[in-house]
């Protein structure tokens, strides 16, 4: 029988759930600490982390059905892809855009998850887009008896986009199955809270969609498993969405191309490193009884060679080839117009005067 | 055959594809019980329910956001943007999102639907009601972009565009809603996307057209062919992905080349037209390629005077027929 703590079981979780919950949280960031290193020692050009974010993006994203229900997420998301079933190779081929990276092939910046297997929207650029995506997909669900919930994550900065507005307008119209979360961690980009919402939670705003708004410590995360557990159960049963906003710290600048120092000041982010859910949740397991020494320190070793083998598989991946560059714009390949002739797009077609 | 306007072969498409198929929804501003402003959905919420004709609210960014969902997740969305004026706040969703779901997921990911929208002018329409925009959309890999213009083909490749794996845009003229009526078969049938028609055949200059001036420059064609000039019209139905060969074939034939389009000139269509035609049959050209749309002005006026002062017309395009032949 599974060993139940009072944590556990006040969470209505097992033991072995709140270790496999932390496993996820230490997987995502020491995988997100490896992007970093690779970028830094030029390997990777770009990086955009979930450091900070993945306490709340693994509670939230726990009690989603894997494969059934749907996540459209955002560019920190690391954590919520890990605990939807994306492996750290996947992540790992993402980030170094390989032909095999499920996300793009290579072809999107990394970070840019998506997996329709495991039914994670692709995510692009333009910020809040995914949250429409989210929005229909409920949408179908409801319409053809799917018994699917649909859950779209962004920051609080784009949820200040229009697309916002328009989704969660008429996700309460028809009460969707749907839930929408966002991780508020005060910073758009380089634009603080202050200046970017006129209220102090985004989940105030919920009422006027007439859909509940929720506030949980995204550093806790056993309560943000039970708020989205909460709608994601309220969402499957027909009684519409919820908006929870977990808050949440930015433990790095908003890209590998940003220097947050600028902007914050050691203070602010002092605050932040001390709201860091890695050793916050591992304290509160620790004290629970529920992470022994020796377990913890087997994980450690377990996560250490699942980064060492996802780096070296995606480093020793085949690159895309550029003949490839033009499929799958359309199913039908005769509907694209062909590159240009003089386009060395194949490798069997290269200008004569080369080399 | 039945005769059928124009919207009424619009409707059957939509009505047809409805009842062959239970993933197809229709979505929009006004589409249910109202059955759209022009009425092209009348009748479908009646018998299709609410699940299937979603009246939306005023959120043209959310109808095409919320179509690439459901489009993602099993169902073939039909939505309407009321006018095709009132489409650039999709823009984001169809360009950036809509457009590049399956290169970006190297195929995984796919968005069947199909985004219908009246466009064009001459119909006291002024800035936002009269606006070409297909030129915006026909730049963008990823996307179809259709534009009938007999009530047999609005069926047909409205069909066509309801059964396609990738995102189809489709532009009817609203003029043509009720002036146009034609032959449409009561059975199945389809047009095949991608495929341009030569609608009228002719030697010694070749008219390229769509939607309303197609009409225009067969009209054109019939006044200029008592003087002497004898015209072939390119219907080319489909902007994206381009018939080249119809196109090319007609050039090479007539070896000149005149492009009739609505929009303003400028960057239009037309000159995607007039560089292919241009790249690829120069050898056979007898005159310079030539453009006849409308002007630079950032949209259509109102005022009657100044709205002819806009619009093509059959007159004007014959215009322009008699000079390029004349070169």
């Amino acid at each position: 029988m599974a060993m139940t703590s009072e944590l556990a079981a006040a969470a209505g979780l097992a033991d072995a759930d709140l270790v496999a919950m932390y496993r996820t949280l230490a997987l995502a960031r020491a995988l997100d600490e490896r992007m970093w290193v690779l970028n830094r020692s030029g390997r990777a050009p770009f990086v955009i982390s979930g450091q900070g974010h993945e306490g709340a993006q693994v509670g939230i994203a726990w009690p989603l059905r894997r494969d059934h229900d749907w996540v459209a997420p955002f560019y920190r998301s690391i954590a919520t892809c890990l605990t939807v079933g994306m492996t750290p190779r996947e992540l790992m081929l993402a980030q170094y855009a390989k032909a095999d990276d499920p996300s793009s092939g290579g072809r999107q910046m990394p970070g840019h998850y998506g997996h329709i297997d495991r039914h994670v929207v692709s995510v692009s650029s333009p910020v809040a887009t995914q949250i429409l995506h989210a929005v229909g997909i409920a949408l179908a669900s409801k319409i053809r008896g799917l018994d699917q919930v649909a859950m779209a994550i962004m920051g609080e900065g784009s949820s200040n986009q229009g697309d916002v507005h328009e989704a969660l307008n008429f996700a309460g119209i028809h009460q969707l199955p749907f839930v929408f979360i966002v991780e508020n961690n005060g910073y758009a980009i380089s634009v603080p809270w202050q200046k970017e919402l006129s209220v102090r939670d985004v989940a105030s705003r919920a009422a006027g969609y007439g859909m509940p708004g929720v506030i949980v410590d995204g550093t806790d995360v056993l309560a943000c498993y039970r708020a989205s557990r909460e709608a994601v159960d309220r969402a499957r049963s027909g009684g519409g969405p919820t908006l929870i906003e977990a808050k949440v710290t930015r433990l790095t600048g908003h890209s590998s191309d940003d220097q947050q120092t600028k902007y914050r000041t050691e203070a602010d982010l002092a605050e932040g490193r001390a709201h860091d859910p890695l050793p916050i949740f591992r304290d509160q397991l620790r004290a629970a009884g529920v992470l022994a020494p020796d377990a913890e320190a087997a994980l450690a070793v377990e996560i250490s060679a699942l980064v060492e083998d996802a780096t070296a598989f995606a480093e020793a991946a085949a690159e895309p080839d550029p003949a490839t560059g033009i499929d799958h714009v359309y199913a039908d390949p005769a509907a694209s117009e062909p590159p240009p002739p003089w386009h060395p797009a194949r490798a069997d077609v290269v200008p004569q005067d080369a080399g | 055959m039945a005769i059928r306007t124009f919207i009424e072969a619009i409707r059957e498409g939509m009505r047809d594809e409805l009842r062959r198929d239970q993933s197809v929804i229709v979505l929009g501003e006004d589409v249910g019980k109202k059955g759209g402003v022009f009425l092209a959905t009348d009748g479908l919420w009646a018998e299709f329910g609410d699940d299937r004709v979603i009246d939306t609210p005023l959120t043209e960014s959310m109808i095409i956001g919320a179509s690439i969902g459901a489009a993602l997740n099993g169902l073939r969305p039909v939505a309407e943007i009321q006018f095709a004026d009132f489409i650039h706040p999709a823009f984001n969703q169809i360009v950036s999102e809509a457009a590049r779901m399956r290169y970006r997921t190297v195929g995984g990911a796919t968005v069947p639907m199909v985004i219908r929208a009246p466009y064009g002018g001459g119909v006291h329409g002024a800035l936002y009601h009269s606006q070409s925009i297909e030129a915006f959309f026909a730049h963008v890999p990823g996307l179809k972009v259709v534009v009938p213009s007999t009530p047999y083909d609005a069926k047909g490749l409205l069909r066509s565009s309801i059964r396609d794996e990738d995102p189809v845009l489709y532009l009817e003229h609203k003029k043509m809603y009720r002036s146009v009526r034609g032959e449409v078969p009561d059975g199945e049938y389809t047009v095949p996307l991608g495929r341009a028609v030569v609608r009228r055949p002719g030697r010694q200059l070749t008219v390229v057209a769509y939607g309303l001036m197609v009409h225009y420059a067969l009209e054109a064609a019939d006044r200029v062919a008592g003087e002497g000039i004898d015209c072939e019209v390119v219907d080319l139905r489909t902007l994206r992905p381009l018939d080249r060969e119809t196109l090319l074939t007609s050039v090479r034939k007539t070896g000149k080349c005149l492009v009739a389009y609505e929009d303003n000139r400028f960057l239009g269509y037309g000159a995607e037209i007039a560089a292919i035609v241009a790249e690829e049959a120069f050898d056979y050209l007898d005159g310079p390629v030539s453009r006849i749309a409308g002007p630079d002005t950032p949209a259509m006026p109102y005022n009657p005077i100044l709205e002819d002062w806009f619009m093509l017309s059959p007159a004007k395009i014959a215009d322009a027929i008699r000079k390029l032949a004349a070169y």
